[in-house]
């Protein structure tokens, strides 16, 4: 066999160095049709009344204000701390409940315990309700429901639930099969397996995805606050920059916000290390 | 015997454990004036009203062509806030990662922007940038710009130090300078999981599009704040119904090629 | 003057043990040297102080007209494409293909740019194919390494010292990880290299009798301490006593076989 018969080249006669195989192609496809999305975005923003050299100022200008004088004008400490808690408390809420919920539902949802029209109709309903935005969920709850805490707390719990469904069920399926398999033999019935084999081998890693969703949740919750006038410290956030323009209270409650926000995901890493020693969960 | 004891142990801790959860629930509910069984009695209410207004009617249909307008501009918004967040976060993550970091203090700074545009959350960005940007597609472009910043960089180090330093070692001892070793056996290694997280932004930042568009009034958001503010709820449900067909679409590209890729 | 010099060298890590007393030796042009000694001998990190992948503590290195342990940026870049390093794990990049890992190889010779574009001559292109073929894993060219059996991958990585050009190269373990036949193989073209290009080797081993039927020239090495250096055949099993501390016969044998 001749020598070259290896080598390929590209039509000008250089050789190829690239092994040109499907993923490489989809991969670099997948960059180029990216970037040139992004190019057309630049080119449709609506610039209304924008003006970049003077934005860009006045941004950092404000944000000088916000972060190295921040302090309270409209309310107290206490009442800050009171907001928080309102925040902390509907997060709190949309979790526990989004958990328990989602528990019986990921049990369903799980393929080595369920039955798979069962399996896949949950899977379906969940991407649904996964795939609408949690601030429509609330805004459609505040006028199905009427405006208040109830309204947020439903909104918020269908995307937790749609989020802890998934990431229960899958660490249900990682169960492992013997176990489940000796347990029916001895004669056990669905809620033993559940009880005695599938609880107690997850419930360290149900614990961790219920906290990270806490975590979320927390930022939910103040998006909640600002955007669909769920209270606490997100429609404080919203006051005091949408009406008042005070940015030194803007600055106190994104700082009280941030360290919050830093606390809880110090914590859930935490968790995470102990619990997921070699998995990247997101 | 000694299993008794650890039974009981068990058994407290799970009382413990129990009761701290109710404690929480119950201090929960009092501070933010949530009724538990108000809550479940609305519900039912709450999707009977759902299904007899949210639908589609041949009237709201005509206000398809202004909706998907706005909603290509908010995909397309999220797309450009992804891709750019990514150019940056590639230059943080390298310079974070235990693995490319050259300098302790650059790591620490690199992790400090990411640590704090990520932690405050998007809606703050959104109202803190409306202040001077005022509302345009460049607010909610930037808004989502932070919070992508901050989450890719923290990926970006994680699957930075899971690339295996073996042919980083390889490429150095030929004499390859530090921007050809990433660039050579860093980036080839690690792209299949930065692009999946990438893809993975881009849903997410879909979805917190609406969001950042209700409040900078612009994109789907807008639209949505409209139609919901003048009770026209067929068109609610429409624009809900386009996002979440644009959603799952997205997220079904995201996982075939996830699928090839990774 | 010897290719390459190592006097009095000395390296301490962090937590204070020190892995290398005292090591001085030289090495000529062409020569086929093997170390050998127990894991935590000290081994890898006396090779990587010859192109400097580990910082060195005391005594000196000098390599052609290098002194290993003073250069600049620069100069330290230059040494390293005149060295080329096998590892034992191949250390590929897993995702590329063979072409592409071959061609890292010229890294050293280019400016950052042209590195990272991937700018590489079609003469470069032609010798790495060349270099594939005479390893005989040409066919294989266009297939990602993580697809290659490990003897096949071994032969990338010596495809890539070999378009370096080195004049030493510099092998840890390169057996290691292989079954026997593969093991052979990569011996017999490490050997060849050195017969047909004049390449000096520098090969760290386990095995006593691997060593002893390829190299010229073995050197002993016991915590970090020189303790035999002298042609192959003066390799005695009281050396070997010496080198691996072993009294008894069946954990002789059990290093030897």
């Amino acid at each position: 066999m001749e020598a070259t018969t290896y080598i390929k080249r590209t039509h000008d006669g250089r050789i190829t160095i690239k092994s040109g195989n499907k993923v490489e192609r989809v991969m670099s496809g997948t960059l180029t049709v990216l970037t040139a999305l992004t190019i057309m975005a630049f080119i449709f923003f609506d610039y209304t009344g924008l003006d970049l050299g003077e934005a860009f100022p006045a941004t950092v200008y404000n944000l000088k204000t916000m972060f190295l004088e921040p302090t309270l004008s409209h309310f107290s400490w206490g009442e800050a701390f009171y907001q928080v808690g309102i925040t902390l408390g509907l997060a709190f809420l949309a979790t526990i409940l989004g958990a328990v919920i989602a528990f019986f539902l990921a049990l369903m949802a799980a393929t080595n315990l369920s039955k798979e029209w069962v399996s896949k109709t949950i899977r379906i309903v969940v991407a649904f309700i996964r795939a609408v935005p949690t601030v429509l969920w609330v805004l459609i709850f505040a006028i199905a429901a009427g405006l208040g805490s109830e309204a947020a707390v439903l909104g918020m719990l269908f995307h937790s639930i749609a989020y802890l469904v998934k990431a229960f069920s899958e660490s249900f399926e990682e169960v492992d099969q013997g176990i489940l398999e000796a347990l029916r033999a001895t004669g056990a019935n669905w809620w033993h397996i559940v009880t005695h084999a599938v609880l107690p081998s997850t419930f360290t890693y149900l614990l961790s995805w219920t906290f990270l969703r806490f975590e979320i949740n927390f930022a939910v919750a103040v998006a909640m606050g600002a955007a669909a006038g769920a209270g606490g410290i997100g429609f404080e956030l919203f006051m005091a920059s949408g009406f008042y323009f005070d940015l030194r209270e803007v600055g106190f409650i994104t700082y009280m916000i941030l360290v919050l926000a830093i606390v809880l995901e110090i914590m859930s890493t935490r968790l995470k290390n102990r619990y997921f020693p070699d998995s990247s969960a997101n | 015997m000694n299993e008794k004891v650890m039974r009981n142990q068990r058994k407290k801790q799970t009382i413990i454990f129990s009761v701290i959860i109710i404690v929480l629930t119950y201090l929960s509910a009092n501070i933010t004036g949530f009724n538990i069984l108000h809550g479940i009695a609305t519900l039912p209410e709450a999707i009977v009203w759902i299904f007899s207004n949210l639908y589609i009617t041949q009237e709201s249909l005509e206000k398809l062509p202004t909706i998907l307008e706005k909603l290509i501009e908010t995909i397309l918004m999220s797309i450009a806030a992804t891709t750019t967040a990514t150019v940056v976060s590639i230059f943080l993550g390298l310079m974070g990662s235990k693995t490319t970091g050259t300098n302790g203090v650059m790591g620490v700074f690199a992790r400090f922007i990411a640590s704090v545009s990520r932690n405050i959350p998007v809606v703050a960005w959104a109202l803190i940038l409306l202040l001077s940007f005022g509302q345009n597609s460049v607010t909610g472009y930037l808004a989502l710009f932070v919070g992508s910043v901050g989450f890719l960089t923290r990926a970006f180090i994680e699957s930075i130090d899971e690339a295996s330093l073996s042919a980083v070692e390889a490429l150095r001892a030929t004499g390859a300078t530090y921007f050809q070793i990433v660039y050579k056996a860093v980036i080839p290694q690690c792209l299949p999981q930065m692009i999946s997280w990438i893809l993975f932004m881009i849903e997410t930042n879909i979805r917190n599009a609406t969001l950042v568009g209700i409040l900078t009034g612009t994109g789907i958001g807008f639209s949505f704040d409209l139609y919901y503010k003048t009770l026209n709820y067929n068109a609610v449900a429409l624009v809900t119904f386009s996002i979440v067909i644009a959603v799952i679409m997205i997220e079904l590209i995201s996982n075939h090629i996830r699928k090839v890729i990774l | 003057m010897s290719l390459l010099t190592v006097e009095e060298l000395g390296k301490t890590y962090n937590s204070g043990t020190k892995v290398l007393k005292n090591v001085s030796f030289k090495v000529e042009a062409g020569e086929f040297v093997s170390i050998i000694g127990p894991s935590g001998a000290g081994k890898s990190t006396l090779l990587r102080c010859i192109n400097r992948m580990v910082e060195i503590d005391e005594g000196k290195v000098h390599f052609d007209h290098f002194d290993v342990g003073n250069l600049n940026k620069k100069d330290l870049r230059l040494l390293r494409t005149n060295i080329g390093m096998i590892f034992q794990h191949y250390n590929l990049v897993p995702r590329l293909s063979v072409i592409e890992n071959v061609l890292h190889g010229r890294l050293g010779y280019k400016t950052t740019l042209q590195g990272v574009l991937g700018k590489f001559t079609e003469l470069e292109k032609e010798r790495a194919f060349f270099l594939l073929k005479k390893l005989g894993i040409e066919e294989h060219a266009y297939k990602r390494c993580d697809q290659l059996s490990g003897g096949q991958q071994q032969r990338v990585g010596i495809a890539r010292s070999l378009i370096q050009e080195p004049k030493i190269i510099l092998c840890d373990e390169p057996i290691a990880s292989l079954d026997p036949n593969a093991s052979k193989v990569i011996m017999d073209h490490l050997k060849s290299i050195t017969l047909e290009l004049n390449i000096t080797c520098i090969v760290n081993l386990h095995q006593v009798e691997i060593a002893r039927s390829y190299s010229d020239r073995i050197i002993g090495l016991k915590k970090g301490e020189v303790v035999f250096d002298g042609p192959s055949h003066r390799l005695t099993t009281d050396n070997i006593d010496i080198i691996y501390g072993t009294e008894n016969r069946e954990t002789r044998e059990l290093i030897t076989v």
